[in-house]
């Protein structure tokens, strides 16, 4: 894989779909409790359009656009943010679902039984921990494509 | 339509590729391979443990009424070890990477400083 | 307090998972914080071990924790089945928290000196925090899938920590190994339990036991299960790569990888008494366990002689003491359908070695680590007179060496005496192969000491000197454990081994009733 990327043509198409690639991703995430997906699929959708510009554009044309140190940071944040979660119902046990059925407008509204038409503000602290995870997933994923390209780059220069 | 045992034949013999490649390939990334499809027969196992003939996915959000769905536990297994496929899948090809800077070679007969 | 004991199964996890995500964060702070920080999860650890066995071993029946509970009361009633994650601490669960704790205390704090002067050591406490609760996850869960996931999380962490020295040539190839090797181990036991979930529809520990019948699939499983098990805890013939792991590990991590590796040892007993029991012949199963701890025994020991290498030499000292678990336990397993005295006594001795093994190696890999960080090498043909200049480290490499291969009045010893006994009743030629093979280890670590500490100082080893204070003390802690385990057996047997061997030996229907009630 040389460092400048693919053709003309790759790199051309490439801007056109990483955005909506990007953009699929979240909402798999947002709609994680709902529909088929989650925190991890839609996460390694966003992941996978970092792998895109990774390789349409090379390492060369990533510089500066996405940092190992920021990823790895925000990586560990998405982790933190999942398991304050499951702490928050620590008052019951470990990951009750507190916001679940609340009512409040932080996804706490009550969910018809059998069949419906889908509720988004639904779903407790599940949602918020299909973030998380995205949020984990997304960073992580794209910090080891990072991070193998560095590593086979290195490679081709001994 | 139904599909019987197929799957479980698919499955197993994924397994069996899995293992002869394993056991038998000469090199790291061909052994990364083998560990993979592996995966992927017992990842198939588990989703055709939890399939019902004529079932959909089981989702309520605008799903169809009084039809049977298929077991959603295997399905939630069957992610888990996908994710942890991820996982352990980048861990060996990241050593790999690593025992080509250092030994030159991908080849297990040649990769051996550690033995006896 | 009684809310803390409640939760305190899944803190065990919750708490290192914390401190293995939020080190990384805190470590840019600077060294000291990210030390405090480490220092702190493993003491809250260890004291919630501690609490959490206290409370265990005093109410003598297992503890069920239920994740994001709230709905059920156990035990269950009326043929209610558990739908969630439950967390089950038996005795033998919570001895095996206190194991873990020891380890994970003594290793983090180990840990702090050795890795003073290297850079990239907060992802190092990361993933040493992330083993954690990979081991105390297997330990606590009673659920067959959720003890996969940490099965796997375990493994992770710990070939990522093997291969954590990416400038090391050999590290990387260990590495390789065992991941290759624990991911194999990770789908057998994840394919046995789809057979099994396929039958049944449970993934709950106690619902699956109380349903078994022990049909061809099920002895499927259970073949699996051992295979994946056995190879996981680096039982020989699937040994290879155990020492190549704690051979190359940095040397704190050596001491949890053979924690890691009783982790799986337990889940592996656990299957065997508590998921099956009698529903397979328990005789059969049992004698598999015993050759299999034979061959352990010695090979392990056979191939400790020939090493030139110390923490190699230590490495295959520590593969042949799992073979001496699986032998007191399978001797158990053989007999458990007549329950015979000695089986108990079998079981005792097995299960009390786990924690003087542990004790013992994590000692030696200390000291040998100390040995190698000072002296430059590992080569035991290019080491001598170390203990001019490192006597307390050579006098804690004595007392681990000889409480290993069972010197009375070490508590290797003690155990051991426990195992020879009763694999006598059983077959004096089992209790043969266990006292030669414990014979030659001991000529194996005279051969090694001599070769390192004792003779002349030597002209290049001139410089060599005892470690800071910061590795000294978790040595001189395991010391004291070894020792006062050794001197007082009796008191430690009665109040924590026994409990634990009775849970696993006779426990049984607790275990499954507590979950859905009797």
């Amino acid at each position: 894989m040389s460092n400048h990327g693919m053709s003309v043509i790759v790199r051309t198409v490439t801007r056109f779909v990483y955005g909506l690639i990007i953009l699929f991703g979240f909402y798999v995430i947002m709609h994680g409790h709902l529909t088929p997906g989650g925190g991890f699929q839609g996460g390694a959708v966003v992941a996978s359009a970092f792998a895109l510009l990774l390789v349409a554009f090379g390492s060369a044309g990533l510089k500066g656009r996405l940092n190992l140190h920021w990823l790895q940071s925000i990586e560990e944040v998405g982790a933190l943010a999942f398991l304050a979660l499951a702490f928050l119902g620590i008052g019951t046990a470990f990951f009750y679902n507190l916001l679940a059925n609340s009512g409040g407008f932080l996804f706490g509204a009550s969910v018809p039984a059998g069949a419906n038409a889908g509720v988004l503000n639904a779903g407790g602290t599940v949602p918020l921990m299909n973030w998380a995870v995205g949020l984990k997933v997304m960073t992580g994923i794209a910090a080891v494509a990072i991070t193998m390209l560095i590593g086979s780059k290195k490679e081709e220069t001994e | 339509m139904n599909i019987g045992n197929l799957p479980f034949i698919a499955a197993a013999l994924l397994v069996a590729f899995g293992l002869y490649t394993f056991l038998f390939k000469r090199n790291l990334i061909k052994l990364v391979i083998g560990i993979t499809l592996i995966e992927m027969g017992v990842n198939l196992f588990l989703v055709t443990l939890g399939y019902r003939t004529g079932g959909i996915s089981p989702i309520y959000t605008y799903a169809p009424e009084a039809q049977q769905m298929v077991l959603p536990t295997p399905q939630a297994l069957t992610l888990t070890s996908i994710v942890i496929g991820l996982a352990t899948t980048a861990l060996l090809l990241s050593f790999a990477v690593f025992v080509h800077r250092h030994y030159g070679t991908l080849d297990i007969r040649k990769v051996k400083e550690l033995k006896g | 307090m009684t809310a803390l004991t409640t939760h305190a199964p899944v803190l065990l996890i919750a708490i290192p998972l914390l401190g293995a995500f939020a080190t990384p964060l805190i470590g840019k702070l600077g060294r000291g914080a990210r030390n405090t920080l480490v220092g702190l999860v493993v003491l809250v650890v260890a004291g919630l071990a501690a609490l959490l066995a206290v409370d265990v071993f005093t109410a003598g029946a297992p503890t069920i924790y239920e994740m994001g509970g709230g709905t059920f009361t156990f035990p269950l009633s009326g043929g209610q089945v558990p739908v969630r994650i439950l967390f089950e601490v038996d005795s033998m669960s919570a001895f095996m928290g206190l194991i873990t704790a020891l380890i994970a205390l003594t290793g983090a704090f180990f840990s702090f000196s050795y890795w003073k002067d290297r850079s990239g050591s907060n992802l190092y406490f990361s993933l040493f925090l992330l083993l954690t609760a990979g081991i105390f996850g297997m330990q606590m869960t009673g659920d067959m899938f959720n003890f996969f996931v940490f099965l796997e999380i375990t493994s992770i962490a710990a070939a990522s920590l093997v291969g954590f020295r990416v400038w090391l040539k050999q590290s990387q190839e260990a590495g390789f190994k065992v991941m290759a090797m624990y991911t194999l181990s990770g789908l057998f036991v994840l394919l046995a339990i789809g057979l099994l979930y396929g039958q049944y529809g449970h993934l709950n520990i106690a619902a699956l036991a109380s349903r078994l019948t022990g049909s061809l699939t099920d002895v499927i499983a259970l073949g699996l299960l051992l295979t994946g098990l056995a190879m996981k805890a680096g039982a020989v013939p699937m040994h290879m790569w155990a020492p190549d792991a704690y051979g190359e590990a940095p040397a704190p991590t050596s001491a949890v990888l053979v924690a890691n590796s009783q982790a799986s040892l337990y889940g592996l007993f656990r299957v065997l008494f508590t998921l099956f029991g009698a529903s397979v012949s328990t005789g059969a199963v049992g004698w598999i366990l015993i050759v299999l701890a034979l061959l352990t025994i010695f090979v392990g020991v056979t191939m400790a002689l020939i090493q030139n290498d110390l923490k190699r030499l230590v490495a295959y000292g520590a593969v042949s003491q799992i073979g001496y678990m699986m032998l007191g336990v399978g001797v158990g397993l053989a007999v458990s359908a007549t329950k015979p005295e000695f089986g108990l006594v079998a079981m005792q001795g097995g299960i009390f070695h786990m924690l003087n093994d542990a004790a013992c190696v994590g000692l030696l890999f200390f000291a040998s680590g100390a040995v190698i960080r000072a002296s430059g090498t590992r080569d035991l043909n290019a080491m001598g007179g170390l203990a001019h200049g490192m006597k307390w480290t050579s006098v804690c490499f004595a007392i681990g060496a000889v409480a290993l291969a069972g010197v009375p009045p070490f508590n290797g010893f003690a155990s051991k005496f426990l195992i020879y006994e009763a694999a006598f009743k059983l077959s004096p030629f089992l209790a043969v192969i266990a006292v030669l093979s414990s014979i030659l280890l001991l000529a194996v670590f005279v051969k090694a000491f001599q070769a390192a500490f004792l003779g002349p100082r030597t002209t290049a080893m001139a410089h060599v000197t005892d470690p800071s204070p910061g590795m000294m003390l978790p040595m001189v802690a395991l010391v004291l454990v070894v020792v006062v385990f050794g001197l007082f057996p009796g008191f430690f047997v009665d109040h924590i081994v026994t409990p634990a061997a009775k849970a696993l030996w006779l426990g049984r229907d607790a275990y499954i009733n507590a979950v859905l009630g009797g």
